[in-house]
């Protein structure tokens, strides 16, 4: 049963998005899309596949959505559906093929309207095709919390009119960054978990980059949709070397090259090309360039650091954030050595995006104590381990400040 | 779908009127939007500042107390209710009033619709 609902996962998405956009309901749409995989999983097995398996689930789920309105005409007011009647007339499409309408439904899913939590949310659930238990899990809430908000983002769609389209050309640079920041905080949440027992899941990360798959398949042309697949995929590649046999934080000093995934990398790579062509890099496009100069790398000394201060630069000019300035002072670090590096982290000292993050602190602590200001270093780690995350994030700290009192007796 | 657009002034003159807003772009802008055929009601607030609360206690009793605005930066300055066909539209709307500039805001709240009921 679960392989075959896992074949429907990416028919279901297409399936709800069409539905969505021509009943202008999400809740409709998902009931009659489950309905018609429901029926499909009762029929092809005695009747057969259909040689149009596509459209065969899309008339089903139409037929019942039409059922339904008829059935609760104020449900149907409420949707001001004007089109049944015409709608069940329309003939199939010439391709057999459903229409792809699942651009729309991420821009729907990312609307700025909607609350932020909200977004990430939807879109697994509806362009992910996770289940409402699976969306929890994903976000660590309770199931029950997960379905209160799911229910509520979806009235919030219906009451407000939020319209399933894709913003014209010219709104388009003003929307896009909204869905790829929902793709890109589902990766980093999976790339490192913010709470719990492991560092990174890479569950969430594969659905994020199965996300940016669909998204890019849809606007091949959108160089910041590719740069973000791009950006995913060389970081994803080092997923199996991140972490040592016990779940613990292996440092990309300290990783094994040889267990990166080199078809990712070589994805990765021939995609970063493409995002950085052809016009202005985008902020994606240039932290997959950064990526890939990190996997390109044999080992971490020859890393090509001045490269990567190069990159951050660019970065820092179109996309400033106080941690992309902390990953440049991290950067010349390396470069020039931990006293350039720490000068240039305590020059942020005041940024209160930093104040609780706590890779600021553990890369402080990082260059003191190789500067072997252990006392120092000390404080710091102490300080990264008020706000580290997951366990296997505070073992980490825990095993430097042990390390550091070896060395300090 | 009916939409509710309430302007909010964002800082105001020594005179109780809106910082940055030129009489000459409200003009353009209410000329664009009627002539666009969208607008169901709009009224201009005749000050910033005039507001009186009235509230009645379980007893009865009428409280009347000078407005609303000790606890809060943005003041009311005046709304329009157009009728769009979506949310989008409306933002749109939204972002060309000149009230959601200079620091300025414009809200935007559906509208329910209880013809269906």
């Amino acid at each position: 049963m679960d392989q075959v609902e896992a074949v429907f996962r990416e028919e279901r998405g297409r399936l709800l998005a069409a539905l969505a956009r021509r009943f202008g309901d999400l809740d409709l749409a998902e009931e009659v899309t489950s309905e018609a995989i429901e029926a499909a999983l009762v029929r092809w097995p005695v009747d057969g596949v259909p040689p149009n398996p596509g459209g065969w689930l899309m008339t089903t789920a139409r037929r019942k959505a039409v059922d339904r309105l008829r059935r609760d005409q104020a449900y149907a007011a409420k949707l001001a559906i004007l089109q049944v009647d015409a709608d069940r007339a329309e003939g199939p499409r010439p391709g057999g093929g459903l229409p792809d309408e699942r651009l729309e439904l991420f821009f729907t899913c990312a609307h700025p309207a909607l609350a932020p939590e909200d977004r990430g949310a939807l879109t697994l659930r509806c362009l992910a095709g996770l289940s409402t238990p699976e969306v929890a899990r994903a976000f660590l809430v309770p199931v029950a919390t997960m379905a209160k908000r799911i229910v509520r983002a979806k009235a919030r769609i219906r009451d407000a009119r939020i319209p399933f389209r894709v913003p014209d050309a010219d709104e388009l640079p003003a929307r896009l960054p909204g869905v790829l920041q929902v793709i890109y905080s589902v990766f980093t949440e999976g790339y490192a978990a913010s709470s719990g027992p492991y560092l990174q899941r890479t569950d969430l990360a594969e659905e994020a980059i199965r996300l940016a798959r669909i998204l890019h398949g849809l606007l091949p042309g959108e160089r910041e949709v590719t740069g973000l697949l791009a950006l995913m995929l060389l970081v994803h590649a080092r997923c199996a070397a991140r972490t040592g046999p016990d779940g613990d934080v292996v440092l990309l000093e300290d990783q094994n090259r040889a267990r990166w995934d080199a078809d990712l990398i070589t994805e990765g790579r021939a995609l970063v090309v493409s995002a950085l062509t052809g016009g202005p890099a985008g902020p994606y496009a240039v932290q997959a360039a950064i990526a890939a100069v990190h996997d390109e790398a044999p080992d971490f000394v020859s890393t090509d650091w001045p490269q990567i201060v190069a990159l951050y630069d660019v970065l820092l000019t179109i996309d400033p954030s106080p941690v992309i300035a902390l990953n440049r002072a991290a950067a010349v670090a390396f470069r020039d050595g931990p006293e350039t590096g720490l000068a240039l982290l305590d020059s942020l000292a005041a940024e209160p995006r930093l104040r609780d993050y706590h890779p600021y602190a553990l890369a402080r602590a990082d260059l003191l104590h190789r500067l072997n200001r252990l006392p120092e270093a000390r404080a710091a780690y102490e300080q990264a381990l008020g706000t580290a995350g997951s366990d296997p994030e505070r073992t980490h700290i825990h095993r430097r400040l042990a390390a550091l009192t070896s060395e300090d007796n | 779908m009916k939409y509710l657009l309430l302007i909010n002034a964002g800082e105001l003159d020594p005179s109780g009127g809106a910082v940055g807003c030129e009489p000459e772009d409200w003009m353009r802008f209410d000329k664009e939007i009627t002539e666009a055929g969208v607008v169901v009601a709009s009224e201009s607030l005749a000050d910033l500042v005039t507001a009186t609360r009235v509230q009645v206690a379980n007893d009865g009793s009428r409280t009347v107390t000078d407005g609303p605005f000790a606890e809060t930066r943005e003041v009311l300055g005046g709304f329009y209710v157009i009728d769009v066909p979506d949310l989008d539209v409306a933002l749109d709307w939204a972002a060309k009033c000149p009230g959601s500039r200079a620091g300025g805001s414009v809200v935007v709240r559906p509208i329910a619709d209880f013809a269906g009921a």
